[in-house]
């Protein structure tokens, strides 16, 4: 029936809110298998069936932990400059490490001592680079990882480089993983969401693990994101991301290596956010009493990764207090060896910070380089 | 043969790098099946593939962070910015990693990327695409900052720098990409990086310029001729690090110098070639030295930019009040 024409319209308003169709739906897992008791919620996954993987794996950690106590030491007595510890985060570190092929590529930040030394490079290295002299990242140990990235120092801006790199392994073809080290302040950058971004378009052979100590310095997480996960981020890109128990190096071992061996089967990126806590003050040039409680660091100490494995480790009778001294012997004995190699270290000519600006020394510095050699009777 | 234009020329260095070594890689935005915004890299996906030459998502720090990467193993990418004004992101990447990726691991990586993008006002472009901050780059040590102001002179520096085993800015004058024509033989010869080319010689006074300004200094000279003033022109080309000693040599012949460039004059590059004259050369000067440049201002939007950019008549001017002191 048609309307007349001088009739007023009635329009329908909708009452309530027009319908939706579901359009994608994510959901994020966190693994953790060892529990802060040390108690097993889950069978072993490997190779840690085998009795020694654990034990070596508690080794390593130890080993990383007293030679991050003294790097600290070093630091409080003028040896080393500025140090960033990783005290609480060895489980993620050494799992990182171990994981990785020895062609695959690690890209990390200031506090992944733990997977560089697992990577070959020196700890006198390590010292020398804290101590302030490039030479610590020349890596020359004889079984040094040639081709890893060195420390990145400005937050997030390594991200895009690992996408470099695997976008290089992906077009020789070769069965490669870059592996992308990064804290939970690092989440909140854009260069993170740019890499990230990357990967995904690309399909690269690309693990990102987003280590979450919870502090980024004074910023704890809950200030740095409203995001539930960190490792939801992984989903705008269209990238799988997960949550491990970043203490529980099982866990972060099994999971790691499934990301990694998808990613070197052309199966794609992964992101892998690991739950951990700093312990210790960002640097030792920081002070975190200023801004989080004695509380908050005795509640994260409970989770503490060696304590969890050892209590696993002496339960089934696989570990004891004499294997625990011999072990911490070796591993002292270990780290002073590397101390006196660094001390021993001679000092650089001054002229050397001309030495490696360029592949050849443009005739335009000749001057000012020259002049360095004169000042200092090179 | 035939003559082409200096965006050409960019194209057929590109093609004759991409043919020669396996390493080289081309990446940006725009520049695959559209061959980028000013048809650089025209053709160059349809021929070499687009795992080589390849779009990128719409990210500069990416496109700069990740040429690092693909640098450190061994390839040779030459990333494209679709203008200066948007490559401040890449300034980040350039000065924090790539120009001191070699340096920081005592030789043991090195970071031979080439970053491109057009530079520079006169072409009507909206905002931001006017730009000309190369002082910006060349304060970077450990990076080389390049400018051609020929086509011939952009195929011969944009191969050297594909070739460097270091990172280069390569600044392309947009006002000359399709100003001039001249035959370019794709010949694989590069040109030398770190030296100036002399344009034009002459004994009385120095004109010392680089870019798309090379052209109203060419035509300043010109003028300057028909008046009996014999002009040396030196077309800087490599603006760091600066071949001080081409320079110092001329104005040691001319006793005069003028220093033109499109860039703002502030901490402008032609400051530190004033200082270095002054240095090295001041007994040497019959007058004191002139630059002219574009102003201290933000670059005008279209409809004064050439209001902005110095002037065959400008640079004239100042070398005759240089002659006129001495």
């Amino acid at each position: 029936m048609r309307r007349p024409a001088d009739a007023p319209k009635t329009l329908r308003l909708a009452s309530e809110t027009p319908p939706t169709e579901l359009a994608a739906q994510f959901e994020v897992r966190c693994t953790r298998i060892l529990d802060a008791d040390g108690r097993l919620r889950a069978p072993l996954p490997e190779p840690f069936a085998d009795a020694s993987a654990l034990t070596s794996v508690y080794e390593e950690m130890l080993a990383l932990r007293l030679f991050d106590a003294k790097a600290v030491a070093l630091q409080r007595t003028g040896r080393l400059g500025t140090y960033p510890s990783c005290l609480g985060q060895e489980a993620t570190a050494v799992a990182i490490g171990r994981t990785m092929a020895r062609e695959d590529v690690l890209l990390g930040t200031y506090r992944e001592t733990g997977t560089m030394l697992a990577r070959g490079v020196l700890m006198s290295e390590i010292f020398l680079y804290w101590s302030g002299d490039e030479r610590g990242s020349a890596y020359s140990g004889p079984d040094a990882p040639k081709q890893d990235f060195p420390i990145c120092v400005p937050i997030a801006t390594h991200a895009p480089h690992a996408v470099g790199v695997a976008y290089a392994m992906k077009l020789k073809r070769e069965p490669r993983v870059a592996v992308c080290v990064l804290g939970d302040g690092a989440t909140s950058k854009g260069d993170f969401y740019e890499a990230l971004n990357g990967a995904g378009v690309w399909q690269l052979p690309l693990v990102f693990v987003v280590v979450n100590n919870e502090w980024a310095i004074s910023v704890p997480r809950s200030a740095q994101t409203r995001a539930q996960t960190l490792a939801q981020k992984a989903i705008s890109a269209g990238i799988p991301g997960e949550q491990v128990d970043g203490n529980d190096v099982i866990a972060v071992h099994s999971v790691l290596q499934r990301a990694m061996a998808k990613a070197r089967d052309g199966g794609g990126p992964h992101v892998v956010e690991a739950l951990t806590y700093r312990i210790h003050d960002h640097t030792t040039a920081d002070d975190a009493t200023r801004y989080r409680t004695a509380e908050d660091v005795e509640r994260a100490k409970r989770l503490d990764p060696l304590a969890r494995l050892r209590h696993y480790l002496v339960r089934e009778r696989l570990w004891n207090e004499q294997q625990e001294a011999a072990a911490r012997e070796a591993c002292n004995a270990r780290v002073e060896q590397a101390v006196a190699e660094f001390l021993a270290v001679p000092p650089r000519h001054p002229s050397s910070m001309f030495e490696h600006l360029f592949a050849e020394l443009p005739a335009a510095l000749h001057e000012q380089r020259d002049a360095v050699r004169g000042a200092n009777h090179e | 043969m035939s003559e082409i234009t200096l965006v050409e020329a960019v194209t057929q260095a590109l093609a004759h790098e991409l043919e020669a070594d396996g390493n080289v890689v081309v990446l940006g935005e725009d520049v695959g099946a559209n061959g980028g915004v000013f048809r650089a890299t025209a053709g160059l996906q349809q021929r070499f593939g687009s795992a080589r030459v390849f779009d990128t998502p719409l990210a500069e720090t990416l496109i700069a962070g990740m040429s690092i990467g693909l640098a450190a193993q061994g390839l040779r990418p030459v990333a494209e910015m679709q203008f200066m004004g948007f490559m401040y992101p890449a300034i980040d990447q350039l000065l924090n990693h790539a120009a001191r990726l070699r340096n920081r691991t005592c030789g043991r990586m090195s970071c031979p990327l080439v970053l491109r993008s057009p530079m520079g006002a006169g072409i009507h472009a909206p905002e931001h695409h006017s730009e000309s901050t190369e002082t910006l780059f060349a304060h970077i040590p450990g990076l080389r900052v390049v400018i051609p102001s020929s086509p011939a002179r952009a195929y011969g520096l944009l191969l050297a720098a594909i070739r460097d085993p270091d990172p280069v800015v390569f600044l392309e004058p947009t006002r000359l990409y399709r100003l001039a024509k001249e035959e370019v033989p794709d010949s694989g010869d590069a040109l030398p990086l770190d030296v100036c080319f002399v344009l034009r010689e002459g004994k009385d006074v120095t004109l010392v310029t680089w870019g798309a300004t090379t052209r109203e200094t060419l035509a300043a000279a010109a003028a300057l001729a028909d008046e009996g003033i014999e002009a040396e022109v030196i077309d800087v080309a490599t603006i760091a690090p600066l071949d001080i000693n081409t320079i110092l040599e001329s104005v040691g012949k001319t006793g005069r110098c003028v220093i033109a460039h499109e860039a703002a004059r502030n901490v402008g590059v032609g400051a530190e070639i004033a200082a270095r004259i002054a240095d090295r050369g001041l007994l040497t000067l019959l007058a004191p030295i002139k630059r002219v440049t574009g102003y201290d201002t933000i670059v005008p939007l279209a409809k004064l930019e050439q209001s902005y950019l110095p002037t065959p008549e400008r640079i004239a001017a100042a070398a005759r009040e240089t002659l006129e002191a001495a």
